[in-house]
């Protein structure tokens, strides 16, 4: 040991020492010893300095650049065309969801199946609809008449029972819907999964111990504690698909954002009507964020309440 | 009676391996109504691989296992035997309680839910009656006023009590445990113990897996020892316990002693 800390070291005793007083009262009293003074961060206030006048200089540029065109930004902003632009994003947002969790729940389970050919087939789903752009994917369901003129229902080399035209079928709201949920349906499957995955599987057992069916197991036990580890990443991919649902614009299916892309071929507001889609955008995905905070609220409170916490008894 | 409608477990050449390991090699075991064995042995022996087959937890590949009388998990096609389908087995598996090592208690239940779902989903009982007997349950393993706690909330010992309760719940003709104990620390064991010594004087026949040699000498009709998936040895505790006749019981029990 250097000589240094043996002398830093007897220091610390003797203060020790001087700490510990036989009686009360007899030591120095508490506002004898230094105080602490808490670190000082001037960097942070050069930040704040800086950040101000950038966030300054930007707004004043938007206020007094004029070829923003706030007013027409605004006279748009409730447009019956707008505004059901706005409904159709929300209509194609949700069902794209609800094709993309129901198709993923199914992919999660087959994915676990024994069978390896079932299985096999999901991990293959998961892998061709997550390796392509969804972009693509959208652009190839729109295009899929010049690769089956007609859609049939039939077994190999028998006759169809059922026939149409793929042009009748497959509108661009049909090929919308497919592009984006068969898509999210293999972004959910893999969350799915981990969800199912994070249940004790002694829990399983246990009810399996008891006499439980498997429906049951999966009702009572599995899935009710899946549900806390799906539900977040779940909110994530909404508030995700309500931007990835701009791309049907390549299917001139009229959503917000090709709504308001029809509206500027004509007046050739181009920026104004952006700012005008980015702006429903951002109301609606803010929405979705203040609800996604309370439902994780909500669960962590749960989550708390089991873990250790509150009695409830 | 006679003596074999007297038998409530009987196990007649159970041989199971995973992959190439042999992990029972013929496994014979009779316990009597009402009557108390437990299997002891080292670990990797078999003990709970023969248990977990009682309740077709896991699959055998050979052997007849019957619960009063009922042969489980197979019914014969001609000479050979045939696993039921899943719903017959949940349905045999109902009448045998389990008892885990690490409770297995469900995690987002409270402690009232935990014993009333199984009564309520499988038997068809009435909340209110499926309830009023958690209640009984609780306050008999010592924890009445602990329904609307959940398992987090509680100590090791009383978890696994709770599980006790939950798989008296079903009304078990056999009560199963797999090393109930071994999860606990040392000063909870004594709370489980006692409450499966109080099962045992109201006449459950019982199966134990452990490693308490005091509770096997003390509590146990039977103990049977196991090595490398047979049973070598069993009978009455002072016999097994006081004078082991196989060399790999006394090299068990001297470990222990010392």
């Amino acid at each position: 040991m250097t000589q240094e800390k043996v002398v830093i070291e007897e220091k610390v005793m003797m203060s020790e020492n001087e700490t510990r007083p036989a009686e009360a009262g007899t030591g120095p009293a508490a506002d004898d010893y230094p105080a602490v003074r808490q670190p000082r961060h001037p960097g942070q206030w050069v930040a704040v300095v800086v950040i101000g006048l950038v966030v300054v200089q930007i707004a004043v540029s938007m206020v007094t650049n004029e070829r923003f065109r706030w007013g027409i930004v605004f006279e748009w902003f409730h447009h019956e065309r707008i505004l059901h632009g706005l409904l159709n994003t929300l209509v194609l947002t949700v069902v794209s969801m609800l094709v993309g969790i129901v198709l993923g729940a199914v992919l999660a389970i087959m994915r676990e199946s024994r069978n390896r050919v079932v299985a096999g087939l999901a991990w293959a789903y998961v892998w061709i609809f997550r390796g392509t752009p969804v972009f693509v994917q959208l652009l190839l369901w729109g295009s899929i008449s010049a690769l089956y003129p007609t859609i049939a229902l039939s077994l190999p080399f028998l006759p169809p029972f059922l026939e149409f035209s793929a042009n009748d079928v497959i509108t661009p709201f049909i090929a919308a819907i497919l592009g984006l949920g068969l898509n999210e349906a293999a972004y959910m499957a893999e969350i799915i999964r981990g969800g199912i995955r994070a249940v004790d599987p002694g829990q399983i057992e246990a009810a399996r111990a008891l006499g439980m069916g498997r429906a049951s197991v999966l009702g009572r036990i599995v899935l009710p504690q899946a549900m806390r580890v799906i539900i977040p990443p779940t909110s994530n991919e909404l508030i995700g698909m309500l931007k990835t649902s701009s791309m049907v614009a390549v299917l001139a299916y009229p959503d917000l954002l090709y709504s308001a892309q029809l509206i500027y071929t004509t007046n050739y507001q181009v920026i104004p009507l952006l700012l005008t889609a980015s702006l429903w955008y951002l109301i609606v995905s803010s929405i979705l964020s203040i609800g996604q905070y309370f439902v994780e609220r909500r669960l962590s409170a749960s989550d708390r309440r089991i873990a250790r916490g509150g009695k409830t008894a | 009676m006679t003596a074999s409608s007297s038998v409530m477990v009987s196990l007649r050449g159970i041989s199971k391996s995973f992959h190439h390991d042999h992990v029972l090699r013929g496994v014979d075991l009779d316990v009597r109504r009402g009557r108390v064995c437990c299997l002891l042995g080292r670990s990797g022996a078999g003990k709970s691989t023969l248990l977990r087959c009682i309740n077709m937890l896991e699959t055998i590949d050979r052997g007849l296992i019957r619960v009063d009388g009922e042969l489980m998990g197979h019914r014969f096609v001609g000479d050979s035997l045939h696993r039921l389908p899943e719903r017959l087995l949940s349905k045999q598996r109902a009448e045998l309680g389990m008892v885990f090592q690490r409770f297995n208690l469900f995690g987002h239940l409270t402690v009232l839910e935990n014993i009333v779902t199984a009564p309520v989903r499988v038997r068809g009982e009435s909340r209110q009656q499926a309830e009023a007997r958690a209640r009984d349950l609780l306050a008999h393993v010592g924890l009445a006023g602990r329904e609307g706690y959940y398992p987090a909330q509680l100590s090791g010992g009383q978890q696994q009590r709770v599980a006790i309760a939950r798989a008296l719940a079903m009304r078990p003709k056999v009560m199963l445990f797999d090393e109930p104990t071994s999860a606990l620390d040392p000063e909870l064991v004594g709370e489980v113990l006692a409450v499966m010594r109080d099962l045992a004087s109201e006449g459950m026949t019982m199966i134990v897996v452990t490693h308490e040699i005091g509770f096997a000498r003390q509590v146990a009709d039977q103990v049977a020892f196991m090595d490398d998936g047979r049973i070598v040895e069993q009978g009455p505790p002072a016999q097994v316990l006081g004078a082991p006749e196989h060399e790999s019981t006394q090299a068990f029990l001297s470990k222990l002693v010392s």
